[in-house]
């Protein structure tokens, strides 16, 4: 048999937190399941270790409002220039111009370049095509990018996707036709810069392509966001990761959602792998940390009786189509009790992501309140969320909030609307709406 | 120093910061380095003859098995040279509490799956490697110990134990109501310097809410033993080999809390621990915590059983302190509070030993509250203890269990039945 060299993939350890100790009667069992990835890219001992695995394309916004203010093309040029100085040598890249279509900026011959000072210098002279003109068709750049990603023969595929209005030139389901291609195919981070973007637009491409989603609503951030994000990008080590519950008989999995650093629904996104098993896409990791709140429903059982409730697992599909690679495993346990005080004990961090993930609706029920006049509704649910956002030590969600409401009581959740907003500070609290903390120490 | 509960030479009962015994004047100090080094001498007590602990009226003013209302507190009996077998405190054993009765007599005890007693497990167990699931019996066992189909945990190895060497018997059972077994038993005899035998047992309890209580209990119930095993081999004096044994069981414990626990609330990992060696005519008996000893005499009819251990636990010492009535302590909520344990989270490591030195056949009972909690006084356990123990400590121990589960099996049990005096080889 012949010995596959194996590419350097990080450790990857799975704890679990949670509260086994049930009722007589409960069936619910909640658990936080923490993913940690280490000995990636970004620790430097593999330096270069993906260099030749990896490809990234930049999709850049070229429609005729980048023109408005004019420093925005140039913003935004700068700021892709700076994120080609980071991509690492050997790492496959392209540059999208993106209109109502989509078009090769470089190097334009419906392939890859593989980066090296040369090629790097080349990109950066290319991008004094950037000229802006023409409308917004999103999905004709992800399906061009997801051409230029899978010419290569890499692991892992990313994109960098910059917007400044809306996609208004295809219809909503041709952008989630686009999406629904490129799911799985590639992972992509999302920036809208300026306020004339669609916030919920945006955060779905990053969400349905499992990456992450920002507003740089000065155009002048974007060079050294750009720069932060391929950094991120550079130090992914491996990809096409799966979360894998196998749960047994007579069980339900309520829900599957990642809570840690943002929240993010899973439960849809089931693909069943074998009896009573599923696999729920996290995308590619570099050297992080992510929490996962896995939620299912078991028969109550007898005090004393203890089972099963899930097999927590991430796996890497093999190359060759075989069986998966185990990377890790934890298992959520149900232990039936006539012990009061062990079984209405709610473990810290499911309380403390269930109060993440809740934050992270009210800011977006609130937000949609306002913005349809129902002010009642929109004061409670921003108040609660000033609540939750301070008992939980979230200070980046807290002080976003303080922009658009005026707090009274923090302790009660007593705020009132702000008359004015800026359209900046409401964008940035939405889209980052879903960002958490994790439990304090 | 060891410390010593009777006079070795008169067996007087003795203050812990006694110098002299107050009955014959024996320098206590010279007498526990002397014990430490020789084995225990019968006394030459006045009548020369060793005296059998007290019969008659505290037997009779004790309310049948069963738990009603505390008795009156008695006035200890100070008569000098009374106690051939006293229990550390008098007033323990002269007047032992009603424990009020755990929740267990609620109705609808529910089985564990599959096994509704463990007793016919036992007569039944054949160990074929492909077991279908206890608990819906078609799915196979994976590996991590989870039915593959519906989920259930199997019955793991330390859901029932037992084992039997000359001189001793243990038998530890997860009982009907939790979900796993945080008891935990070690047994041994060894050749003492003088050829003579000495028999060991430990029983542990893990404490449920601190982390990982059965290895707690291993941990503890393991070290105990194998100091004990060679302390005694070594010639060391029974309970200063004891008072030993039980700091490094605490040490044992206390390591396990180093490791990294994925629950940063969760105590660490702590347990209970009792012992009990018997070498030649001296029975001694260590403990921290709740777990107990128990002397039951084979002669039921006049003589009288006691309780060798005193609990470190909230109502014992409310007791003590004279804070409270044994009612109003017991009646208290947090009356089985443990107030002494094993583990890093300890406040201080006050080992209790005491010896012992029984002029009369029987055996020692030493085990957790999951046994004592349906037969608290030693009246009660003397009550169900099998009449034949001495000869047949197995099935005693599994006897005994069997009385726990039969009351509801509500926690682990252990018990571990030792013959006196220790049989000789042979
Ligand atoms: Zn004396
Ligand atoms: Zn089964």
């Amino acid at each position: 048999m012949a010995n596959f060299s194996k590419s350097p993939v990080p450790q990857f350890t799975a704890e679990v937190y949670q509260n086994e100790y049930l009722p007589e009667g409960a069936g619910e069992v909640n658990a936080i399941v923490t993913v940690t990835s280490t000995g990636g890219g970004t620790t430097g001992s593999h330096p270069g270790a993906s260099a030749s695995s990896a490809a990234v394309v930049i999709m850049v916004d070229c429609s005729g409002s980048m023109d408005y203010p004019p420093t925005k093309m140039r913003n935004a040029r700068e700021a892709t220039a700076a994120a080609i100085d980071t991509i690492r040598d050997g790492v496959a890249f392209a540059v999208v111009a993106g209109t109502h279509k989509a078009e090769e900026v470089y190097p334009g011959n419906g392939r890859t370049a593989i980066a090296d000072p040369a090629t790097r210098e080349q990109a950066k002279q290319a991008l004094r095509k950037l000229k802006p003109s023409g409308g917004t068709a999103i999905g004709t750049w992800l399906r061009l990018a997801d051409r230029l990603l899978s010419s290569a023969d890499v692991a892992i595929r990313h994109g960098i996707l910059l917007t400044d209005g809306r996609n208004e030139h295809e219809k909503p389901e041709e952008l989630r036709a686009a999406l629904d291609d490129c799911a799985g195919r590639f992972t992509c981070d999302c920036r809208g810069v300026g306020t004339d973007w669609e916030v919920k637009e945006v955060t779905g491409i990053a969400s349905a392509l499992l990456g992450t989603a920002d507003i740089v609503a000065d155009p002048s951030g974007l060079e050294a966001d750009f720069r932060q994000m391929m950094e991120t990008a550079m130090g992914k080590e491996v990809a096409d990761v799966s979360l894998r519950l196998w749960t047994p008989k007579g069980t339900r999995i309520k829900y599957v959602k990642q809570v840690a650093p943002t929240v993010e629904e899973l439960t849809d996104r089931r693909v069943e792998a074998g009896p009573r098993a599923g696999d729920y896409p996290t995308g590619s990791w570099g050297d992080e940390s992510r929490d996962y709140h896995v939620c299912v429903e078991v028969p109550p059982a007898g005090v004393g009786q203890e089972m099963l409730a899930a097999r927590v697992s991430l796996v890497l599909p093999s190359a060759d189509g075989g069986a998966p690679q185990v990377l890790s495993q934890g298992l959520v346990r149900a232990v039936w009790t006539d012990d009061m005080a062990a079984s209405t004990k709610i473990n810290a961090q499911v309380a403390h992501y269930t109060g993440q993930a809740e934050l992270a609706q009210v800011i977006q029920q609130g937000l949609e309140a306002r913005k349809a006049g129902d002010l009642d509704t929109a004061t409670s649910k921003l108040g609660r969320a000033v609540q939750l956002a301070t008992e939980s030590g979230n200070e980046d969600t807290a002080k976003l909030l303080a922009k658009v409401v005026d707090v009274v009581d923090v302790a009660t959740g007593t705020v009132r609307l702000k008359q004015k907003v800026a359209d900046a500070d409401e964008m940035t609290l939405e889209t980052r709406s879903t960002k958490t903390v994790r439990v304090k120490k | 120093m060891p410390q010593l509960t009777v006079c070795p030479s008169c067996a007087e009962r003795l203050e812990p910061e006694d110098k002299f015994c107050g009955n014959c004047g024996t320098d206590l100090a010279a007498a526990a380095v002397a014990s430490a080094r020789k084995p225990w001498q019968p006394p030459a007590h006045a009548d020369g003859s060793l005296v059998a602990p007290r019969t008659g009226e505290p037997a009779a003013g004790r309310p049948a098995p069963g738990y009603g209302p505390p008795p009156p507190r008695q006035e200890p009996d100070t008569a000098p040279g009374d106690y051939g077998l006293a229990p550390p405190e008098l007033s323990a054993a002269a007047t032992p509490y009603q424990a009020p009765r755990p929740e267990h007599s609620a109705p609808g005890v529910v089985p564990r799956a599959g096994a509704t007693d463990p007793r016919e497990v036992l007569l039944t167990e054949g160990d074929s490697p492909a077991r279908p699931c206890v608990a819906c019996g078609t799915g196979t066992v994976d590996p991590d110990g989870y039915c593959g189909h519906c989920g259930h945990a199997q019955p793991r190895e330390r859901d029932h134990m037992e084992e039997e060497l000359a001189g001793v018997a243990a038998v530890t059972d997860r009982g009907l109501r939790h979900h796993r077994n945080e008891d935990a038993f070690a047994v041994c005899t060894v050749d003492l310097p003088d050829g003579g035998p000495a028999v060991v047992a430990v029983v542990c309890d893990g404490v449920s809410s601190a982390a990982r209580p059965d290895e707690a209990s291993a941990a503890a119930a393991r070290s105990a033993s194998a100091s004990l095993r060679t302390a005694l081999a070594d010639g060391t004096a029974p309970r200063e080999a004891m008072h030993q044994a039980l700091l490094t069981a605490a040490e044992a414990v206390n390591s396990l809390a180093d490791d990294h626990d994925p629950d940063p609330d969760a105590n660490a990992p702590a347990c209970t621990c009792v012992s009990a060696i018997t070498t030649g005519d001296l029975l001694t008996v260590g403990w921290i915590g709740d777990s107990r000893a128990y002397w039951i005499p084979d002669d039921r009819t006049g003589e009288q059983p006691a309780r060798l251990t005193e609990d470190d636990s909230w109502a014992a010492r409310m007791v003590e302190a004279g804070l409270m009535s044994e009612a109003e302590a017991y009646a208290d909520v947090r009356a089985h509070a443990i107030t002494g344990w094993l583990g890093a989270d300890a406040v201080e490591l006050d080992p209790h030993t005491a010896s012992f030195q029984p002029d009369r056949p029987g055996v020692v009972i030493v085990c957790t509250d999951g046994l004592w909690n349906y037969a608290e006084s030693a009246a009660e356990l003397a009550a169900v203890v099998p009449a034949d123990a001495r000869e047949h400590p197995l099935r005693s121990a599994r006897t005994l269990v069997g009385v726990a589960l039969d009351g509801g099996g509500h926690d682990n049990v252990t018990v571990a039945v030792l013959p006196f005096p220790t049989p000789q080889p042979g």
